[in-house]
């Protein structure tokens, strides 16, 4: 076993004392960065990138990825606590982690979160580990074609997610795709939506729209509601973590999808969003509490978290393997291998295995010590609730407005979460379902491009689509995720036929 | 390349101040002197540096901004710390424009590739003259590369390829309406052939596909494909520039950069090359303006630049004041001629 | 505190509101149709032109819309729920309305002091905690956060003429 063998080296360069204070200074920093809505990981990277100029390149990358690991544990808290994604990832973790907080078991929630995060990653790593060049490979065979296939998967595995009107979610839905059409079309370079604006030049982001309609609607709706937040009751007790692992085990079945769904979808350059969607979508179709999801469901925080994990974690492979980043977190530590004069791409392995096997160590135990010091701070977080509504809600506001601004230093961000606000809590007031409408936002325009990428290459021709078994089965798998929900009830229904009639 | 950054004859907001007078007949005295050395002493920046990449993070220029913002920092060249702030949206008319209304503050720069011009072009909504030039810092090359299992093994038989395929090859590039696509309508004027042009939204993505075998060629930047190159993934066939780069260094096993024959040389008489420049707001003074040039000429002296610069097989050519503004007026007409006759803008 | 009253006077009925969101919604779905339009919204021979996409978007608004609105009269007819009470529309106000105040103030005094402003008075008014600590609570978060961003991350947050007397 090679692999083994340069691994144990790996761990050697990795586990000095520099290296493992580094690696702690790395997921406290990270974690707040996630915890601060808007502050993404690749901007955290970015801005905390020059101070790495003076360390030798190996402990550069395991500081770096230490706050990258950081960032994707810390996007859970405030998604749980509070009902705004720290993090695009994490928007899917609201959907049942804020349900949980406000039945007063936001210490459950975060520790379903984080555990959840680490065997995420610890899968994908051992993935990193022994398949790197295979599956390097499979990443290159997906085009245009092949992506569009994959978003259309995300997609479709999220249908049915809306109870209410089907005009509502179709509505919803469509909002969402229009505004991530807003900005500049990337196959033409003409402008949309703008009227002449050149503040609507950078089209919607994502992260306004969510901090507005999870965060600032879910103030809103509190406020309605009474001067209290629920949930204040939450048990803060060390043995929370203890208890909660306990339940674990029973969503073996879920994990193991999040994990598949979540290698995959970071390895193409998918990436944790859809990552996260797309688990989260599964699992609630296929789980036999699936009819509970969305009412503080653990098994719901645990599949988007593995997946999301998984995800970011995946996605360093492409970049290691072939200098091709990922996400945009990777994209910028690629920027960093540059300038410390590594060559990313696949003679990386062979040159540079110091480097490689040290951060694929540090992958290990960076985890680990992330998954330390986040379940010590559950009990810390979880008292956060605590804080009497009006000390909290302008505080939470506040951070709202920074993360808005933060996303694309720009004001009118902060003006648009304001408004996004108000649609939040209208819709929610009206049973317009969000979820929909984020992934539209958030997968609407990558779909456009790689659809009309697709549509260039086969010349207009649709059949580009099942030109070869990839793209053929992607395309077919999606195609039966979206009729499932009309499948599945006839189907229980047939069973259920012939369960009566044999008895 | 050795400008000295005398006024370069822009006109300079009259300012009634006295002092700032005085200031100005000190740095023209000092400059007279020839001791630019003394005249950037005349001012520096009092706080933070905002330094603004018109892109997002992770691209080409993002990189060289922060590769410049770290020298900066662990060299200790400025007291006053700088910060990169990324505004890319609309093709970077968004930094375009912070700079553009940012007029007078010297406390604000902004790294700039070729949007510069396209951009400009396309929206109308800036233009280079409004900006104060400081410095050249390089020139990024552009290479014509083919999937290695491609059987062209020169410029000429790949584009005998692409006239067989009768407008049916693919050439990926960056984005739309930019650098990418501007030289593959200069391949097909020149060689007078037809490509499907697919654009992507960055230069590594685009280098993936093409070793994926999802399209068949595509104009990189020699550092966005290196990589692959190295590995066997990709084959350099012709360099846009009208010369062959300098670097003799091998980067495969039998190739160097100089190896790579110019496409001239190769029958497509077509070149481009893309600014790495740096500018500031309208409406500065020179002696602000000074600083900036000699910071850059100091960052460029780094052993750490000049590393980065032979990675990414740059054009060092490096240019201030003067010759600096010649380059680019000549610059924007060549690139209004070209977007003009790709019907691309109408003015 | 005030509480919201369990049966006040509804404002508005849940039927208007529907009514009022899907007119927005129409009126949004017309304009993202007349834009995409503009800019050309057929299948090219090379596949859809800019605003194909848009533009079918925007149909589906429109036709999604105008079906709510005919559901939203109907309702009109059979049901007076209310969609906000008024001593509910004063709670939420009471938190909306200051929080645009604070956006505003953003571009006059920097985020930082109308942070601290904000939840100083916030909290004195909305709370009715003393103003000792009120003001303790609101500048601790300015300062924190003008240590954590402006220092530590170098991220340039709007500031206001406070920070340019103190020179930072």
């Amino acid at each position: 076993m090679d692999e083994l063998q340069s691994l144990l080296n790996g761990f050697a360069i990795a586990l000095t004392l520099q290296n493992v204070l580094l690696m702690f200074l790395g997921i406290v920093l990270g974690v707040l960065i996630g915890v601060l809505p808007g502050l993404g990981g690749a901007n955290g990277i970015a801005i905390l990138l020059p101070l790495t100029f003076t360390m030798s390149p190996t402990s550069a990358i395991i500081m770096l990825s230490c706050i990258y690991w950081g960032a994707l544990f810390g996007g859970a808290i405030t998604s749980i606590l509070f009902n705004i994604p720290g993090e695009p990832w994490s928007v899917a973790t609201t959907f049942d982690g804020h349900p949980m907080a406000r039945q007063g078991r936001a210490g459950e929630a975060l520790t379903a979160a984080f555990t959840g995060s680490f065997i995420g990653a610890f899968f994908a790593v051992v993935m990193i580990t022994f398949l790197a060049p295979l599956v390097a490979e499979f990443a290159l065979r997906f085009g245009p074609p092949e992506y569009f296939a994959v978003y259309l998967l995300a997609f479709c595995s999220f249908v049915g997610m809306g109870k209410g009107s089907p005009w509502k979610t179709i509505a919803a839905m469509m909002l969402g795709f229009a505004l991530a059409a807003v900005g500049m079309d990337t196959v033409t370079g003409q402008l949309r939506l703008t009227f002449g604006s050149t503040e609507l030049m950078r089209g919607f982001d994502f992260l306004v729209a969510v901090i507005g309609l999870f965060g600032i609607g879910e103030i809103l709706q509190t406020m309605e509601e009474g001067l209290e937040f629920k949930g204040r009751s939450a048990k803060i007790d060390a043995r929370v973590v203890w208890q909660t692992w306990k339940q674990l085990p029973r969503f073996w079945a879920t994990s193991i999808r999040a994990v598949l769904i979540g290698c995959w979808m970071g390895v193409t350059p998918g990436g944790a969003t859809p990552a996260s969607f797309m688990s989260y979508g599964v699992a609630r179709q296929i789980s036999k509490n699936g009819h509970n999801f969305g009412k503080g469901e653990m098994e719901g925080v645990v599949a988007p978290e593995v997946a999301a994990h998984a995800a970011g974690t995946s996605a360093l492979l492409p970049m290691l393997a072939l200098g091709i980043p990922g996400s945009p977190t990777a994209a910028v530590l690629l920027g960093g291998l540059l300038i410390w004069g590594l060559q990313p791409g696949p003679l990386l392995f062979v040159e540079q295995p110091d480097f490689v096997w040290g951060l694929i160590a540090s992958m290990y135990l960076g985890n680990l010590v992330g998954l330390f010091v986040v379940l010590t701070t559950v009990p810390l977080f979880a008292a956060i609730l605590r804080v009497p509504f009006s000390i909290i809600a302008p505080v939470i506001i506040v951070v709202c407005a920074i993360g808005a601004y933060t996303v694309n230093n720009a004001m009118l961000d902060v003006w648009l979460m304001m408004l996004f606000g108000v649609a939040g809590y209208v819709f929610k007031k009206l049973d317009y379902p969000m979820a929909p409408m984020v992934l539209a936002l958030v997968l609407g325009d990558r779909a456009e491009d790689s659809f009309r990428q697709a549509m260039l290459m086969s010349q207009g021709s649709l059949t580009i689509l099942w030109q070869n078994w990839l793209v053929g089965s992607i395309t077919a798998l999606a195609l039966v995720m979206l009729a499932w929900p009309f499948v599945s009830p006839l189907l229980a229904r047939l069973r259920g036929a012939r369960a009566a009639q044999q008895a | 390349m050795s400008n000295r950054p005398i006024d370069s004859g822009r006109k300079v907001a009259p300012s009634p101040l006295r002092r700032r007078l005085q200031t100005l007949a000190v740095a023209a005295a000092c400059l007279a002197a020839g001791a630019p050395a003394l005249a950037q002493q005349a001012w520096e920046p009092t706080r933070t540096v905002e330094f603004i990449v018109p892109a997002g993070t992770g691209g080409g220029a993002d990189q060289m901004a922060r590769l410049i913002q770290g020298i900066i920092q662990k060299n200790g060249l400025m007291k006053q710390p700088i910060i990169v702030v990324n505004k890319g949206g609309g093709a970077g008319a968004e930094g375009f424009l912070e700079i553009k209304g940012a007029k007078g503050d010297p406390h604000k720069i902004v790294i700039t590739l070729s949007n510069l011009f396209t951009t400009s072009l396309t929206t109308a909504t800036f233009d280079w003259t409004e900006f104060t030039p400081v410095s050249m810092m390089a020139l990024d090359q552009f290479v014509l590369w083919v999937n290695a299992k491609n059987p062209a093994k020169t410029a000429k038989e790949y584009i005998e390829q692409v006239r067989a395929a009768g407008g049916k090859a693919r050439m990926a590039g960056t984005g739309a309406r930019q650098e990418d696509q501007i030289i593959t309508v200069g391949i097909e004027r020149a060689a007078k052939i037809k490509f499907t042009y697919i654009p992507f939204k960055g230069g590594g993505e685009v280098a993936t596909q093409l070793v994926g075998g999802h399209v068949d060629s595509s104009v990189n930047n020699p550092i966005e494909a290196v990589a692959q190159w190295r590995a066997g993934g990709l084959r350099p066939l012709c360099v846009f520039d009208d010369e062959r780069m300098p670097y003799r260094t091998r980067v495969t096993a039998d190739m160097s950069w100089n190896d790579i024959p110019t496409c001239r040389e190769a029958g497509i008489p077509t070149d481009y090359l893309m600014l790495r420049g740096i500018f500031m707001p309208g409406g500065v003074t020179p002696a602000q303006r000074d600083y900036f040039v000699e910071l850059m000429r100091k960052v460029r002296e780094t052993p750490e630049w000049k590393k980065f610069i032979a990675e990414g097989a740059f054009n060092t050519t490096a240019l201030e004041g003067e010759a600096f503004t010649k380059w680019l007026t000549r610059a924007k007409d060549e690139h209004r001629t070209l977007m003009r006759e790709a019907g691309w803008v109408t003015r | 505190m005030d509480r919201p009253e369990g049966d006040g006077d509804g404002v508005v009925t849940v039927a208007t509101m529907e009514i009022i969101v899907a007119g927005l919604f129409l009126a949004f779905g017309g304009m993202v149709m007349f834009d995409s339009y503009r800019i050309g919204a057929s299948w090219a021979s090379d596949g859809p032109e800019a605003g194909y996409f848009p533009f079918y978007t925007g149909l589906i608004i429109v036709v999604a819309s105008l079906v709510l609105l005919v559901q939203g009269v109907r309702q009109r007819a059979a049901s007076r729920a209310a969609f906000v009470e008024a001593g509910q529309l004063r709670q939420v106000a009471l938190v909306f309305v200051p929080a645009l105040l604070y956006v505003a103030g953003i571009a006059l005094a920097g985020i930082y002091v109308s942070s601290a402003v904000y939840i100083t008075l916030f909290m004195v008014f909305i709370g009715h905690y003393r103003w000792l600590r009120s003001a303790a609570v609101g500048a601790g978060v300015g300062v924190f956060a003008f240590v954590l961003f402006e220092r530590w991350f170098s991220i340039p947050l709007p500031k206001g003429f406070v920070e340019r007397a103190l020179g930072l």
